[in-house]
């Protein structure tokens, strides 16, 4: 028969409210919509059954469910950066002037020429692609696979930035009920009686769940509940809220949809709650199951209760004439309740022997048709139900009647909600009376204590009578995997199980015939229940037809993993606040800003942002590195250098200390000098180096590398707690208390010398330090170099670091005074051959590589990575050393290349004997320059070295020095 | 428009002292110094004008108007003389936000994993405020948020977000 109107009925629908009219459009054509709406019942109260296409064989689709379940009616919503793809028409609210799109097909809905696929489904079948694209081999990468993922996929990916906020946010509670239906909400009010904090979560705007639309009183009983509820300060009930996963330790998190219907309003759209629940009810309901009849995919085939949902809930009619096929006296509600609307109910189909519970007989007493032992043959219609033959269920599907009708209401017995159950652990057990996987009590997901942390209730812990006095007694389910039940394969070869993936009972079969004896694997072969609903509808009628099969009991099957989120989740919820400029936090030296309004070229170090250089006019950025390198050279610049770590080390044992996480002596430094030092850890391996100065007695300051800072202060404080806890040494971080500006360049004491101050620098040789006042500021100046130029570097509170560098720049001026970047000292170091934490060192390089043997105490008994650095491999002369490289072609050769060596290796790759761990052009010098990890390297001065580009050419560069500037240090003293 | 959640508002003048020592020992004589009793763990104590927060089993951190910083490193060290004892200086190393107005605590609880409706006043907080370190406490009105000056710009960021007007966590 064909769908005639009026598809709104006249009258009922308690979640809608027909004084607001709410226009919407759908694929370009305005329809209208009430308040209350979802926009798969305002889709069904136009008319518009159709609201898709699946994604194999683009065979048509409309809703079968009404709610999260929902595998078919997954339509794209607005436009532009709020474009989302894949949102399901039964859970989306209805707003006024939406702009919906159906998905998966073109040049439209109704005529999709992809529809061909299911024409050729034949050709299809599970495996399809892997069995036909495997060869030739290349074939996959280069052209199967592309062309595959071109035309796979449902929705597009939106392609601008999300305009909206989203938030997360934290909570505590010591219950958590998940699900607000009766249930949960006897469950809450069971807890909050004994002032437990009580937060109740409920995924729907509305509360209730199934008991208001399917028991006459339920309303009530919600609402007196939730007056208890509401009324006591310890409960907090959510709507709106779904949980999404539940994870360790009660670790629950879930998603609050806040302005989802009105994204103008200034509100986060979105917020994800994260949850610590000293305990978790789960009661979050069932999910009915689908019938596998031929044909049971055409749209107007949908779950009994989504249609009596549609009709009690939204006042909508999916068809005028609906058959109901069943194997479960609740179908029979459905019935009732169309028949209640006014509509037609032309028969109900009972797959049972006998049907004579209290709702049988309640329809038999309205008039209705009742079938038993009988089944759906098969459905008759393309983009509609038309009809449906009927036949005996036994049989193998001869047709004894064919009933016109408009809409199947069809189930196949309910599957409790064990999802967030699962999520943490929670085993199953088969209830072959119920027909169902539930809850097993005995193995709960477990918390800190070894007790169960999840308990679950009602219809999610297969109680589906749950309504107490509302309830009226039903009989047995009978298991109907198959309809009917000896269908042949022309027939089970339209039974849909995943209506989204477009997966038949006929592709199970042929997994299991193949020898997919595992549910997970039968799943992926397959592609049952991986769709964008995870298979909520399909999974268990999937695995019984496996276990059939495989002719094994349905629990020795199981199920596949549950994971989460229970309905997919938005990835900007996830980001929440970390976007835009607060991706992540951003740190700033004291003197960021005048950086900033300097037009420095930023490079990241870490967290912090430094100059890399100061690019002027029309300059880029190698041309502002060569100057201010020549400008250092020839006058003095500054460089913020407040990202070094300073470690403050104390105590009677802080010198025994420093002499065990350095490498060389620091109990022996004399007060008010300054000691290079390297740092290795339990391997040996160099991993920070920096100055040390011994400001008294007890305490020493510790320069750390910028990156080293948090890490080397944690990992003397893990020393200290662990190890040597009976040492007295307390440290400090004070990295962020000074601002440390580097004054570098043969001018460099003039310029200080300008600035009215405490400090007699004349009698402050290299390698000491001092403290007292410089232009008016408590400073604390240190006389070393990284540059190899007179240098000092001045420490002042990080209040006042700013001050500090503008009077150096207002002082400086007639001197040429250049700030550098961080560019300029790595060249300038490597000018004077110091290494550098990172570059010459990569985790695996001891100091005795880089020549650094001076900075080694052959006195000290140990030091942390003394032994290690003693082991045969470390002590090879065969190792890699640092060595400078000269480049013979007067480019600079690049960073990271390898030197190759005779013969290749058991790979066939060319065997290589160094790398460039540096490579620079020095202004300076006025040529390339580079250092290098040879094989023992320093005992090879002169060698010519190939190094092969990726283009094909080879570069050379000859061994030499490392030190190429200023080799007897005379610089140091300006 | 609804209003904003709470004012969030950056406190200057605050002077910072960090304290390491064997607080069973030399508790006497720091309270002494500070003019204020030893808080236990994680707790601080406070005479509206100075507090004194406990940081770790053997730190402590005071916090006072910077004018007063001088005298009371002097006090500090003399208190803490023969003592194995460190005594820094932290003021320039901070951040301070005020998150005042009757929904700071939803400020707080978007950011930081904190159980803020048993947040006791007398207790101080260290945790993270998105993803940079914080501390918090209540202070009359709302809580006092210290953090990394490094990172001042971010914190005064999230904290503005979070505070948005109509944002707050009640259920609606």
């Amino acid at each position: 028969m064909t769908r005639t109107p009026p598809f709104r009925l006249a009258q009922g629908g308690r979640l809608i409210d027909r004084a607001f009219q709410l226009p919407f459009r759908f694929d370009g054509r305005h329809l209208r919509g009430v308040a209350g709406d979802t926009l798969a019942s305002a889709l069904l109260a136009n008319g518009q059954m159709l609201m898709g296409r699946s994604f194999k064989y683009h065979r048509p689709r409309g809703p079968i469910a009404s709610g999260a379940e929902e595998p078919n009616a997954l339509l794209s919503l607005g436009q532009g950066g709020r474009f989302e793809p894949n949102q399901r028409a039964t859970t989306t609210p209805l707003v006024a002037g939406m702009v919906t799109r159906s998905q998966n097909c073109w040049p439209s809905l109704d005529n999709d020429l992809m529809a061909v696929n299911d024409w050729l489904s034949p050709l299809f079948p599970a495996g399809f692609y892997y069995k036909t694209f495997i060869h030739p081999r290349p074939f996959w990468k280069h052209l199967f696979e592309p062309v595959i993922r071109r035309s796979a996929g449902l929705g597009a990916a939106p392609t601008d930035a999300d305009p909206d906020r989203y938030e997360q946010a934290y909570a505590f509670a010591d219950l958590v009920v998940v699900g607000g239906g009766i249930a949960g909400l006897t469950a809450a009010r069971d807890a909050a009686a004994s002032g437990q904090r009580v937060i109740v979560l409920e995924q729907a705007p509305h509360w209730g769940g199934r008991t208001p639309t399917d028991h006459p009183g339920g309303q009530a009983a919600i609402d007196a509940l939730l007056a208890d509820l509401s009324g006591r300060a310890n409960v907090t009930l959510r709507r709106n809220t779904m949980a999404t996963g539940l994870y360790d330790h009660g670790y629950l998190i879930a998603r609050e949809a806040i302005a989802d219907h009105d994204p103008n309003a200034g509100l986060p759209r979105q917020r994800l709650w994260r949850i610590r629940a000293g305990h978790v009810v789960t009661a979050t309901g069932a999910l009915e199951r689908p019938l596998s009849f031929a044909c049971n995919d055409v749209p107007g085939v949908m779950l009994a209760s989504a249609v009596r949902d549609f009709i009690i809930d939204y006042g909508v009619a999916p068809g005028q004439s609906i058959l109901v096929v069943t194997n479960n006296d609740d179908a029979y509600r459905t019935a009732l309740a169309a028949r209640a609307a006014g509509l037609d109910v032309p028969a109900i189909i009972d797959a049972r022997p006998l049907a004579d519970g209290a709702l049988p007989q309640a329809a038999r007493a309205a008039g209705i048709r009742v079938l038993t032992g009988t089944g759906i043959a098969k459905v008759k219609g393309g983009k509609h139900v038309e009809a449906a033959a009927l036949c005996d269920q036994s049989g193998d599907g001869r047709v004894l009647e064919t009933i016109a009708c408009d809409v199947i209401a069809m189930s196949g017995g309910w599957s409790p909600v064990v999802h967030l159950w699962s999520h943490c652990g929670g085993k199953l057990l088969w209830d072959d009376q119920a027909a169902m996987f539930r809850p097993d009590p005995d193995r709960p997901p477990l918390g800190a204590d070894g007790k169960g942390n999840v308990t679950v209730t009602g219809a999610a812990n297969g109680d589906l009578a749950c309504a107490g006095g509302l309830e009226q007694p039903e009989g047995a389910t009978m298991p109907v995997w198959v309809m009917p039940a000896r269908a042949p394969y022309r027939l089970r070869a339209k039974m849909w199980l995943d209506f989204q993936n477009d997966v038949k009972v006929s592709d199970v079969e042929l997994a299991a015939r193949e020898g997919y004896a595992s549910v997970e694997h039968t799943k992926r072969y397959t592609t049952l229940g991986m769709a964008t609903d995870q298979g909520k509808v399909s999974n268990i009628n999937g695995l019984a037809i496996l276990s059939a099969a495989l002719d094994q009991p349905i629990p020795q099957t199981g199920t596949t993993t549950f994971r989460p989120p229970y309905t997919p989740l938005t990835l900007a919820t996830i980001a929440a606040e970390a976007r835009g400029e607060a991706f992540q936090p951003l740190r700033k030296t004291p003197i960021h800003g005048w950086h900033e309004t300097h037009g420095a070229s930023f490079e990241p170090v870490g967290q912090w942002r430094r100059p890399y250089c100061y690019p002027q006019g029309a300059e880029d950025r190698h041309a502002a590195v060569n100057r201010e390198i020549l400008a250092v050279r020839g006058g003095v610049g500054t460089l913020d250098a407040s990202t070094l770590g300073k470690i403050l080390v104390k105590g009677p044992d802080a010198g025994r200390f420093l002499d065990m996480l350095y490498t060389n002596m620091m109990s022996t430094l004399p007060v008010g000098k300054c000691r290079y030092g390297l740092m290795c850890n339990e391997n040996g391996f160099l991993m920070d180096d920096g100055v040390v100065a011994r400001l008294s007695e007890d305490s020493w300051l510790c320069h750390t590398t910028t990156g080293g800072a948090e890490r080397i202060h944690g990992h003397m404080e893990d020393w200290l707690q662990c190890e040597w806890w009976d040492w007295k040494v307390y440290t400090a971080n004070l990295t962020e208390q000074f601002a440390q500006i580097a004054v570098a360049g043969p001018k460099a004491r003039a310029l200080l010398e300008r600035l009215p101050g405490t400090i007699d620098l004349a009698a402050l040789p290299f390698m000491h330090w001092a403290e007292g006042e410089l232009a008016g500021i408590p400073a604390c100046i240190f006389r070393i170099s990284f540059s190899g130029e007179l240098s000092y570097e001045i420490a002042v509170p990080a209040g006042r670091g700013l001050e500090l560098w503008q009077i150096l720049h207002r002082e400086g001026r007639d001197l040429g005074i250049t700030a550098y970047g961080t560019e300029a000292m790595h060249v300038m170091r490597a000018e004077k051959g110091f290494i550098m934490i990172g570059d010459e060192t990569d985790g695996t390089i001891i100091p005795q590589d880089l020549g650094l043997d001076w900075a080694i105490s052959k006195k000290k008994p140990d030091y942390i990575g003394k032994r290690a650095q003693q082991r045969p491999h470390m002590t090879d002369a065969n190792r890699w050393k640092l060595v400078g490289i000269e480049s013979l072609s007067n480019k600079v050769i690049p960073d990271g290349a390898h030197a190759v060596a005779p013969g290749r290796n058991a790979n066939g790759q060319r065997n290589v004997q160094g790398r460039i761990t540096s490579s620079y052009h020095s202004p300076t010098l006025g040529k390339p320059i580079a250092m290098a990890l040879v094989r023992h390297g320093p005992s090879r001065m002169g060698e010519v070295l190939d190094f092969p580009m990726p283009s094909g050419d080879v570069m050379q560069g000859r061994i030499c020095d490392p030190v190429f500037y200023d080799k007897e240090g005379s610089r140091l003293n300006g | 428009m609804a209003e904003i959640l709470a004012q969030v508002a950056r406190i200057e003048g605050l002077a910072m002292i960090t304290i390491r020592a064997d607080l069973t020992r030399a508790g006497d004589a720091l309270a002494e110094a500070t003019g204020l009793p030893i808080p236990g763990p994680t707790g601080i104590t406070t005479d509206g004008v100075r507090s004194l927060g406990w940081m770790s089993p053997d730190e402590l951190l005071l916090i006072l108007p910077q004018a007063d910083k001088a005298q009371a490193m002097q006090s500090l060290d003399q208190a803490l003389t023969g003592e194995h004892a460190l005594v820094a200086d932290m003021s320039d190393a901070r951040a301070v936000f005020d998150v005042t107005g009757p929904r700071a605590d939803d400020v707080i609880a978007k950011l930081a994993p904190v159980d803020l409706p048993r947040l006791a006043p007398g207790t101080l907080r260290r945790s993270r405020a998105a993803q940079t370190a914080a501390a918090f406490w209540r202070i009359p009105g709302g809580l006092r948020v210290i953090g990394f000056r490094s990172t001042a710009d971010y914190l005064g960021l999230i904290l503005s977000e979070a505070a948005r007007p109509g944002t707050g966590l009640a259920p609606r």
